[in-house]
């Protein structure tokens, strides 16, 4: 079963424009109703445990479903991704500090900036096939910690952004509120869901999976591959940035850990864990991967021999991500039934 | 018309394509033939823009299309299909089809609507039929037998409206009665779209009982062109190419 027959379930292409208002009205819904969901559970459960939980997977959900438009849409493994995750903490948190600019400005800001970096690197990555593509988005990766390690005078170098990120009101939102920033990081990440199942199901989406399956084949029906490539590289990053931001929200500073490479192989572990062909499997890779962090650290130090043992575990024995092995099983399932 | 003047290209010192200049008038059909090693595939190459012509011109009615990307000249109108099918593994076969049009209509970079577009679907259900993909829609390409796999290659090509239609052996891989089937096809496509089609091939057969023109290429040098009688007249084709078929003929 194919990852679009999975995405489409049953329904059949045959009437597809009806279907296409419809289809975008449920996902409105389901977009909707996640997002209640979301911001009524600390009335249920108020452990600030569950929301700072929350938020990280918000953080780190985005970032890896931006990750996944690239590894699973597109076949490009970039194992630079969480260089913009380092771009929108530290671009966000040293706006901030430095220029006392309302939130939302500085969030656009750092779209901004994330904008033209993106498109700069990508513009140099996105011609080069996989291995190469993959070490080059690496090297930029290093390139951008090892800049924010050693210009210590604006970043506070090894010490990260110390002090606090100053976060005034605004829109009678008030971010130094943990249950405010616990629903605006749940309002971004139900957005940013929204926006990436948009990309993955409109006409652009489609053109990254042909892309993905045979290139060549794609730029003979007259496809700019090139101009794709860095089109979704440049939207991928917007997204991680916007992880990056919440991740600066909830710590209120930056670190370079946020920029280094180990992010970037975080986030190529999420996407391998929650498996690649659905559009939630990064979402279900993450919160695997905290709930693993968070137990894991706690009961042993050795914590990266137990991730390795759970990493093998996926890619030797089940050869794919949870997501994946679901979505098969419920097929073979269904099939069976219909027999 | 599409015409090809002067045109060349060499890997090293080998001449793939030596100096080739041909014309395919409107709504022709031509097979191009010739050993293994005569520089077809490359003489296709260079037409698609896949590979960069050192010197010549192309030709589609009067634009010159030498060196542009191979996007470009399929927006001109020069359609192609490959020797190994070439398709989207993972995509249905209608998905194929209507992301091809999707392409050929400019919208592959839409971001706010849904795909499929409404308005791409007669045109892919149009090919759908033509090539008798319609009732396996639902298919996923990778599952397709071998000749409904070069069958979607062809439709993909033949979804953009193409002018000229250039086929890299499509009977390449089958077996006999396939063979029949898939060349009525191509031949029945013709007569139905009225385009210009140039194809390859290494069954002679095939190629004196449905080729109207015939171009024979050796060394990247055409030896000969014309009727499909002319061709089996012609003492340099017979020396060059025939002749040897003819022993392995007689062989068996």
């Amino acid at each position: 079963m194919s990852e679009l027959q999975a995405d489409q379930g049953a329904q059949a292409l045959d009437v597809p424009q009806p279907h296409a208002k419809t289809r975008r009205n449920r996902d409105v819904l389901i977009a909707l109703a996640a997002f209640v969901v979301l911001a009524l559970l600390p009335m249920v459960f108020s452990s600030k445990f569950l929301l700072d939980f929350v938020i990280r997977c918000a953080a780190y959900g985005l970032f890896a479903t931006s990750l996944n438009l690239l590894v699973g849409y597109t076949g490009l493994t970039s194992f630079g991704h969480g260089m913009f995750f380092g771009l929108g903490a530290y671009g966000f948190g040293l706006m901030m500090q430095k220029t006392g600019v309302s939130v939302p400005v500085a969030f656009v800001a750092t779209l901004a900036i994330t904008f033209v970096t993106a498109l700069v690197i990508g513009a140099i990555c996105v011609r080069l096939k996989e291995i190469y593509f993959a070490f080059v988005t690496l090297a930029f990766q290093m390139l951008i910690h090892s800049t924010i390690l050693s210009w210590v005078s604006l970043t506070g170098g090894d010490q990260g952004l110390r002090g606090g990120i100053p976060r005034p009101p605004f829109w009678g939102i008030d971010l130094s509120n943990h249950l405010h920033l616990y629903v605006t990081s749940c309002a971004l990440l139900v957005i940013g869901l929204f926006l990436m199942h948009q990309i993955a199901q409109s006409p652009f989406g489609y053109t990254l999976r042909m892309i993905r399956d045979n290139a060549t084949r794609a730029s003979f029906i007259g496809i700019d591959v090139w101009r794709a490539k860095l089109t979704i590289f440049v939207l991928a990053a917007l997204f991680a940035s916007t992880g990056g931001v919440i991740m600066a929200l909830f710590v209120s500073g930056a670190y370079p850990e946020f920029a280094y490479w180990t992010i970037s192989g975080e986030g190529i572990f999420i996407n391998m864990l929650g498996g690649v062909t659905t559009f939630l499997g990064p979402m279900v890779g993450t919160v695997l991967l905290l709930i693993l962090n968070d137990t894991v650290t706690r009961l042993t130090e050795y914590h990266g021999l137990v991730l390795g043992i759970v990493i093998l575990f996926f890619a030797i024995g089940l050869r794919k991500g949870l997501m994946d092995f679901v979505i098969e099983w419920y097929a073979q399932r269904r099939d069976a039934r219909g027999k | 018309m599409l015409e090809i003047r002067s045109l060349s290209k060499s890997f090293g010192g080998v001449k793939a394509t030596d100096n080739v200049t041909l014309d395919f008038a409107d709504g022709s059909l031509t097979a191009v033939i010739g050993p293994n090693g005569a520089g077809k595939s490359t003489f296709f190459n260079l037409i698609t823009g896949a590979l960069t012509p050192d010197a010549g011109q192309i030709l589609l009615n009067g634009v010159d299309l030498a060196g542009r990307t191979p996007p470009e000249i399929v927006r001109h109108g020069i359609g192609r299909a490959f020797q190994v099918a070439s398709i989207f593994p993972s995509l249905t076969v209608q998905e194929t089809m209507l992301a091809a049009v999707c392409a050929d209509q400019r919208k592959a970079s839409v971001l706010h609507r849904r795909f499929p577009l409404s308005e791409t679907r007669d045109r892919a259900e149009h090919a759908m039929e033509l090539l008798g993909l319609a009732s396996k829609r639902n298919r996923t390409a990778a599952t397709l037998s071998h000749g409904d796999q070069k069958l979607l290659d062809i439709a993909l090509a033949l979804v953009l409206d193409p002018k000229v239609l250039l086929l890299d052996e499509p009977t390449a891989g089958m077996g006999t009665e396939e063979r029949w089937r898939m060349i009525d096809k191509v031949r029945e496509l013709w007569e139905k779209q009225k385009i210009t089609v140039v194809f390859i091939e290494h069954d002679m057969d095939i190629v004196f009982k449905i080729a109207p023109a015939i171009v024979v290429l050796c060394y990247g040098r055409i030896l000969a062109t014309g009727t499909p009688d002319a061709i089996r007249r012609n003492e340099a084709v017979i020396e060059a190419y025939l002749g040897t078929e003819h022993h392995a003929g007689a062989a068996v």
